[in-house]
């Protein structure tokens, strides 16, 4: 056997030790999968899941399975290797015109990671998820039973495989959808929002722009809860397909905890919403600071400490929307938790993928390192998001309980099914699958 | 257009330099074990904007193949702009020092068949009258150390050998670039535990080689820091570096 490895998820916590095997091709997967058989494996790219999502004693990673293997340039349509990152994408891709349909906050992430996240981004509004965009998968159930599965065939498992957190197997290949572009630019504008209610509506009345997000000071109170400033895009036309050198700074330790307390990071946030002056400010910018400002900086993550941090992510339905998101923000806000790192957006309607996070509702997303007190305060908030039909995005989600996601994801006994009829219940399992019940 | 072969296609390192290249068009050939690795990796490179990516099998210590497949490889390329030469192992230091056939054939894989390529190439290319010869050597082969010494040895025999075709070649005007890179994250390294500050990625190493190839630089250490730890290691007194255990 190999020495075990230490790793974890994007959020540092938990911390687990593991054996990792890193095939370079499919028949390597193969034999690394009957390897493994035995003792439960679950599928890892970057590590960019925040929590226990990508952890088990045995790991899959899927790193070095990294080619594009074929591109189709009347259609858009690109297969790769899962193990491909979306950096290695774009950097490919858009000088030829062509852009990620759907992207997350970090382009640090693999393709196969982004389907079985069923990830979103700034268009989920108007555009859907990730996998509402691939055409068909490659996944291995087991060794010698490598399935094609898309909308029309091994439909079931095609949809318990988008968003299925890595549950159903190996994803070896994923074939999607780019859209074409004429620039590498984002036509950009702020708007500043000083309180909730208006950031809410600021939100429905932008609701055609095809890119839209709003930054949020989590910390404000009273008249200002929720001030915001709301970003939203649309990719320019200037035709300039190239992109200017880059050169990202790092954090080279984890810093002390302390640093990152109420009182800094009101300052910072303070600061950070009275950045712009005016009302509203329009510019350009190039996608790389539009889409994933924190690219820019490596190793963020070693910000919150050595205890690691968490990212709490929740959606409620729009119905519930005002009230819902404002009672919410006022318990993170009396906390004085929460951080500087708060994201609020609208969502379009959900999908057919049975685990995936999205429906029609507001979106808010927030770090929190992790100290004493925080779980007890993210389970009043998970009650909270359960009254008013909300849930927890799973490859964020590090502590929720059982009963609080089969509540949540109601289409969950629908998920086991398939699994179990493809035999990979119990195979693919993560510590994440077995907190919630998944798996033993 | 340029035309490359690359020996030990599928190193991570190689693979990362091979996709720069293509990104400007370039004609390549390539040379590995793993047959599914270089279809794949073909497949990859002809996307990213190769003109054409062409493979065959290689086990370089097969060296009576060494004639056959490089008839081949001039048949399809013509000439050779750059032949990147890039095979390796990372064999088990503490296994090479218990069983003396597993020291010899890390040494064999390592330098002997490098140097049976690199005195093939080295004639094709002198016939040629230009185009560079790129070698993966490391900065292990700047001083024997004790948790590598037999990989070391080979890289050290590599640089030699490479320091003497150098001052040859530069009389036909070909270009022999010796590269040393330091801590890189490859599948050749995985799992070992390295100080995460100073592991470089391929694609940064890569960067480096393609500019080195531009520059006509002798020796190139990647990352740049290296240059000065090696100078710091090289220099400490035997007396000290036998004490610390690097």
């Amino acid at each position: 056997m190999k020495p075990l490895q230490r790793i974890h998820g994007w959020g540092r916590y938990p911390i687990i030790e593991a054996e990792v095997n890193a095939p370079l091709v499919v028949s390597g997967v193969k034999s690394a999968v009957a390897n493994f058989l035995t003792g439960g494996m679950i599928a890892r790219g970057l590590g960019r899941s925040y929590g226990d999502s990508s952890l088990a004693k045995c790991v899959i990673d899927t790193r070095y399975l990294n080619h594009l293997l074929d591109f189709d340039k009347n259609t858009g349509i690109v297969t790769c290797n899962a193990g491909i990152s979306l950096a290695d994408i774009l950097e490919v891709f858009v000088p030829l015109g062509w852009f990620l349909p759907v992207t997350p906050g970090t382009k640090h992430i693999t393709v196969g990671g982004a389907v079985s996240s069923d990830v979103h981004g700034k268009n989920h509004h108007v555009s859907g998820c990730f996998c509402d965009f691939v055409e068909h998968i490659e996944l291995l159930v087991s060794p010698d039973n490598v399935l094609l599965c898309s909308n029309t065939s091994h439909s079931e498992l095609f949809h318990a495989t988008c968003g299925g957190m890595g549950l159903t197997g190996i994803i070896l290949s994923v074939s999607f959808r780019l859209k074409p572009v004429s620039s590498a630019y984002i036509d950009q504008k702020t708007i500043k929002a000083v309180n909730l209610t208006e950031a809410l509506e600021l939100f429905e009345q932008n609701y055609a722009s095809t890119y839209s997000v709003a930054w949020i000071d989590c910390l404000a109170t009273g008249s200002s809860l929720g001030r915001s400033l709301l970003m939203i895009g649309e990719h320019a036309t200037d035709h300039t397909l190239s992109s200017p050198a880059k050169h990202p700074i790092i954090v080279p330790v984890e810093m002390p905890s302390s640093l990152l307390n109420r009182y800094s990071i009101q300052l910072f946030n303070t600061l950070y919403y009275n950045r712009i002056t005016k009302k509203e400010v329009a510019n350009t910018v190039h996608y790389e600071p539009f889409f994933y400002p924190l690219d820019g900086i490596q190793q963020w993550n070693r910000l919150y400490g050595k205890n690691g941090f968490t990212q709490y992510q929740f959606v409620i339905p729009k119905e519930a929307g005002q009230e819902g998101m404002t009672k919410i923000v006022k318990e993170i806000a009396a906390s004085g938790k929460g951080s500087f790192l708060a994201v609020l957006k609208v969502f379009g309607k959900q999908n057919d993928n049975l685990l995936s996070f999205p429906l029609a509702g507001y979106t808010l997303a927030l770090d929190f390192k992790i100290e004493e007190g925080l779980f007890p305060l993210l389970d009043r908030l998970d009650s909270m998001v359960l009254d008013y039909g909300g849930r927890i995005y799973l490859t964020k989600d590090v502590r929720m309980s059982e009963r609080t996601f089969k509540q949540s994801y109601p289409r969950w006994e629908q998920f086991q099914a398939v699994r179990e009829q493809n035999g990979t219940k119990g195979i693919f399992a993560s510590y994440q699958s077995r907190r919630l019940g998944l798996d033993r | 257009m340029k035309k490359i072969l690359i020996i030990g296609a599928t190193s991570a390192i190689a693979e990362a330099t091979a996709q720069r290249f293509a990104k400007e068009g370039a004609s390549l050939y390539l040379l590995a074990r793993n047959e599914e690795r270089l279809a794949s990796l073909a497949a990859d490179l002809k996307i990213r904007g190769a003109s054409s990516a062409s493979y065959a099998l290689l086990d370089v210590n097969d060296r009576v193949r060494y004639e056959d497949v490089l008839k081949e490889v001039i048949k399809t390329l013509g000439t050779i702009d750059v032949a990147l030469v890039a095979h390796g192992t990372l064999g088990d230091q503490k296994a090479c020092e218990d069983d003396v056939d597993r020291a010899l054939l890390e040494f064999e894989t390592n330098a002997v068949s490098t140097i049976a390529l690199l005195t093939r190439l080295s004639n094709l290319l002198e016939k040629q009258h230009g185009g560079t010869i790129a070698v993966i050597s490391s900065v292990a082969g700047d001083r024997g150390r004790p948790s590598n010494y037999v990989y070391g040895t080979a890289k050290a025999a590599i640089t030699t050998f490479c320091e003497g075709l150098q001052a040859r070649m530069f009389r036909s005007g070909v270009h022999v670039l010796i590269i040393k890179p330091g801590m890189v994250a490859t599948p050749m390294t995985e799992g070992l535990s390295m100080p995460g500050l100073l592991v470089a990625e391929p694609d940064q190493i890569a960067a480096d080689i393609v500019r080195a190839i531009e520059k006509k630089t002798d020796t190139l250490y990647t990352p740049w820091f290296w240059k000065y730890i090696m100078a710091g290691i090289i220099h400490l007194p035997s007396a000290v570096f036998k004490k610390v255990n690097l």
